[in-house]
């Protein structure tokens, strides 16, 4: 069984490769490469496999799930600036990709219980453009 | 790995009509969709493509080149079009949004490579809403 929670927070991101000229950033990046920022209201999906537990009949609390989105997504990145305040996007290119993946990171450890365990994160940099990421497994169709 | 999906819309007409069956058996399968004058839908479709994230980029898809090549591929031929009788696919093929998930994936699979000529993405799926309540899926290897 997969069950699904969504947060939102709103940040603004700079996609650029500092090893690269402004005029390659800007041919690889499109407007995303403009060195002020801009933002996006993202939303994440993130969904748990498991079983329901015997005597709760829950997977995972979802109170508790919704603290945990809060403490460790919305807490450090939500109406802040991707690359200077939220490592690793210091050094790691700011992407939807790399924002799903670093997602990933922080909540796997707070979600693997007996019933359960991290499945999968979407997340929406627009309404129109999203990525799913299952961590080190393949996709799933 | 990540799957990145694009999500695009169009607008077209069609009228559901099977010419091996009678006129009376059309409007019993496909009621108000065998309306003789046909009828439209905004359709959305989201694309979805597979692969690793590039090391200079941190980006599975070049959504830039994505948008192009389904501009070029879909929405420049079926955009504003009666899908009967301009889209020679169609031609004796009911454009049931079954048929027309097929024939999309089929044009963005055939002309992929034109785009992404490497290992990665790879085309993995297109999924089709004719309204916000009827969707249609298909993989990409489902695709000759």
């Amino acid at each position: 069984m997969v069950i699904t929670r969504k947060v939102e927070f709103s940040a603004s991101h700079v996609c650029r490769n500092p090893e690269l000229s402004d005029e390659e950033n800007r041919e690889l990046f499109g407007p995303a490469a403009n060195p002020h920022g801009h933002g996006h209201n993202y939303v994440v999906e993130v969904s748990l496999q498991g079983e329901p537990h015997a005597v709760t009949g829950m997977v995972l609390d979802l109170k508790e799930l919704k603290e945990i989105l809060n403490r460790e997504i919305v807490a450090p990145y939500d109406h802040r600036f991707l690359n200077y305040e939220v490592p690793p996007f210091d050094r790691v290119i700011p992407t939807v990709e790399n924002i799903a993946r670093d997602i990933w990171r922080r909540l796997e450890p707070h979600l693997a219980s007996a019933n359960g365990r991290l499945y999968s994160v979407r997340v929406y940099e627009t309404p129109d453009l999203f990525v799913d990421y299952y961590g080190e497994a393949p996709c799933i169709a | 790995m990540y799957r990145v999906t694009r999500r695009y819309g169009f607008a077209a007409s069609h009228r559901l009509h099977a010419p091996q069956l009678s006129e009376e058996e059309n409007r019993r399968l496909y009621g108000k969709c065998n309306n003789p004058y046909g009828h439209g839908h905004n359709y959305v479709v989201e694309v979805s493509a597979e692969g690793p994230a590039d090391e200079r980029t941190g980006r599975a898809v070049d959504v830039a080149a994505l948008d192009q090549l389904v501009r070029r591929e879909v929405l420049s031929s079926f955009d504003h079009r009666n899908l009967n009788s301009e889209i020679p696919v169609f031609e004796g093929v009911v454009p049931t949004s079954e048929n027309l998930a097929i024939e999309i994936c089929r044009r963005l699979k055939t002309n992929w490579s034109t785009m992404f000529p490497g290992e990665w993405p790879k085309l993995q799926k297109i999924r089709i809403a004719e309204t916000d309540r009827n969707i249609f899926e298909i993989r990409a290897d489902e695709i000759e």
